[in-house]
């Protein structure tokens, strides 16, 4: 990227990063997870007077959590929600916490490549073997 | 007094798409309102891992049904901005008409849905019927109605000659009319002003606070338009943010009803200035980076990042949706609202689930 600011952070920093983004007002446009090879790279993008900065922290290991923002940011329930159903990752602390329910996904963790859908479906019906099977060919060569 | 969680949709007479509240109320006021979402989850962002980022475009316009235009439009940005793509103004200038023209009729199709929510049917037929004159020239140009498919990385498919841009001034002419008649009825009818003001109130700081975008940051006050950054060819006609102080759902209506006139003027001015030229460039390679780009959609503001490994496979494309940035606020206005106001404020988000169950 080259016109947006991208800092690096770590957990143990995330919250108070992003607390110092709330003192200067800036408006929480989004959380972003994407699914690298061993890790998930988290991106939060903020806005002031339209110009965008950016948070991003990597989680690595196979069970990856990380401290919810949701006390700072109340909207972010929704996209740490999204990120849990999506990619698996344990938010800590959410205000609203759907506890795996916010999407009706078929199958567990559908965007995550660390721990995928047949894992934990054997006693699913037949039609949940179908997505596991054409799992792309990345996502499965990291699982095995 | 006692409790009752009353269910709201997935199915619902003003609800098109399926979201779902648990409405807890007291007596008829809404105490709390508990969201479920997730009904139709497509996934369709993981499978940018599986198809060429050349064709995705066809699935990215795809996210929705109504501000497909603009998916397919940002997507391509995003695209052409990693690779350093130069877009022949032309294109830049047909984009930026068809975007506006999907903004008409996106509008239109918003005041028609709350005129039919609230039982005034004969508006909700004259916005429609609006609505159908908007979507003629588009299907003129495009060849679609609301799926353009115009849209390519490095350009657009399609020209629009001089005779054609004739007509549709001439046809914008009538379409303006038609419009000034029809938002005097939203803006000054008693029954319609009784629905909707002092009706489902978010502050400026609030609104902000919240993660609002599009029309209802701008009716809370805060002037803030993706336009204003200038891509495609608004760098050559700068938007002014149209706002309202009063955040209430007639100030939702109120500023939609005001846009539908700026997208107007902007198509005139973007037919008086556009340039001669190409319409594409050949792309070739594959892209290597990453970026965030923002565009104003209908709805507000969408967010597009991409990642890409320089195979021809997107390592990661996420959209962050208009509704789903506005989803908190209407949580937030609900409660002490009266059961009956309900759904005129949660269509006064204008909420696109498919756009986020993308």
């Amino acid at each position: 990227m080259s016109q947006e600011q991208i800092e690096l952070i770590t957990i143990d920093t995330l919250l108070e990063k992003v607390r110092a983004k709330k003192a200067q007002n800036c408006r929480l446009v989004q959380i972003s997870a994407t699914q690298l090879p061993g890790q998930i790279e988290l991106t939060y993008s903020f806005d002031l007077n339209s110009q965008l900065s950016n948070l991003r922290l990597s989680l690595p290991g196979e069970e990856p959590h990380l401290p919810s923002i949701s006390s700072v940011y109340l909207c972010a329930i929704l996209y740490e929600n999204e990120i849990h159903d999506l990619f698996g990752v344990r938010v800590d602390g959410i205000a609203v916490d759907f506890k795996g329910k916010f999407y009706k996904t078929a199958i567990k963790f559908p965007f995550a490549s660390v721990k995928l859908p047949c894992a934990s479906s054997a006693a699913a019906p037949a039609a949940d073997a179908a997505p596991c099977a054409t799992t792309p060919p990345a996502t499965t060569g990291a699982t095995k | 007094m006692a409790r009752t969680v009353i269910p709201f949709g997935p199915q619902h007479p003003v609800l098109p798409e399926p979201v779902h509240l648990d409405l807890v109320v007291e007596d008829e006021k809404v105490i709390e309102a508990r969201p479920s979402i997730g009904f139709i989850h497509r996934g369709l962002e993981k499978l940018a891992e599986t198809k060429d980022y050349v064709e995705f475009v066809y699935v990215a316009e795809r996210i929705c049904g109504i501000c497909s235009f603009i998916h397919g439009q940002t997507y391509c940005q995003a695209v052409e901005t990693i690779m350093n793509i130069p877009v022949p103004p032309r294109a830049l200038y047909l984009r930026t008409v068809w975007g506006e023209l999907s903004r008409l009729h996106s509008h239109l199709l918003w005041l028609g849905l709350m005129a039919d929510g609230m039982g005034f049917e004969s508006l909700f037929m004259h916005s429609w019927r609006v609505r159908e004159k908007v979507l003629n020239i588009i299907e003129a140009t495009t060849g679609g109605r609301v799926i353009f498919g115009s849209c390519k990385v490095g350009g657009v498919r399609r020209d629009i000659n001089a005779d054609t841009i004739k007509t549709i001034l001439k046809d914008l002419d009538g379409i303006e009319k038609d419009l000034r008649d029809l938002t005097r009825v939203f803006l000054n009818d008693r029954s319609v002003k009784a629905r909707l003001c002092g009706i489902g109130v978010l502050t400026k700081q609030e609104a902000w606070d919240l993660g609002c975008v599009g029309p209802m940051l701008r009716a809370s006050g805060v002037a803030q338009d993706m336009r204003q950054q200038g891509y495609a060819a608004f760098k050559d006609f700068p938007v002014v943010p149209i706002t309202r102080t009063e955040g209430d759902s007639y100030a939702r209506c109120a500023v939609r009803c005001e846009e539908l006139f700026q997208s107007v003027q902007i198509i005139r001015q973007a037919f008086a200035k556009i340039p001669d030229g190409e319409i594409a460039v050949k792309v070739t390679g594959n892209p290597t980076g990453e970026t965030i780009t923002r565009t104003e959609q209908p709805r507000g503001e969408v967010v597009y990042h991409l990642k890409a490994n320089g195979t021809k496979n997107l390592q990661r494309f996420r959209v962050r949706t208009p509704t789903f940035a506005n989803l908190p606020a209407m949580l937030k206005v609900l409660p002490g609202c009266d059961l009956a106001d309900v759904p005129m404020i949660v269509l006064t988000i204008d909420p696109c689930i498919s756009c986020t169950e993308r």
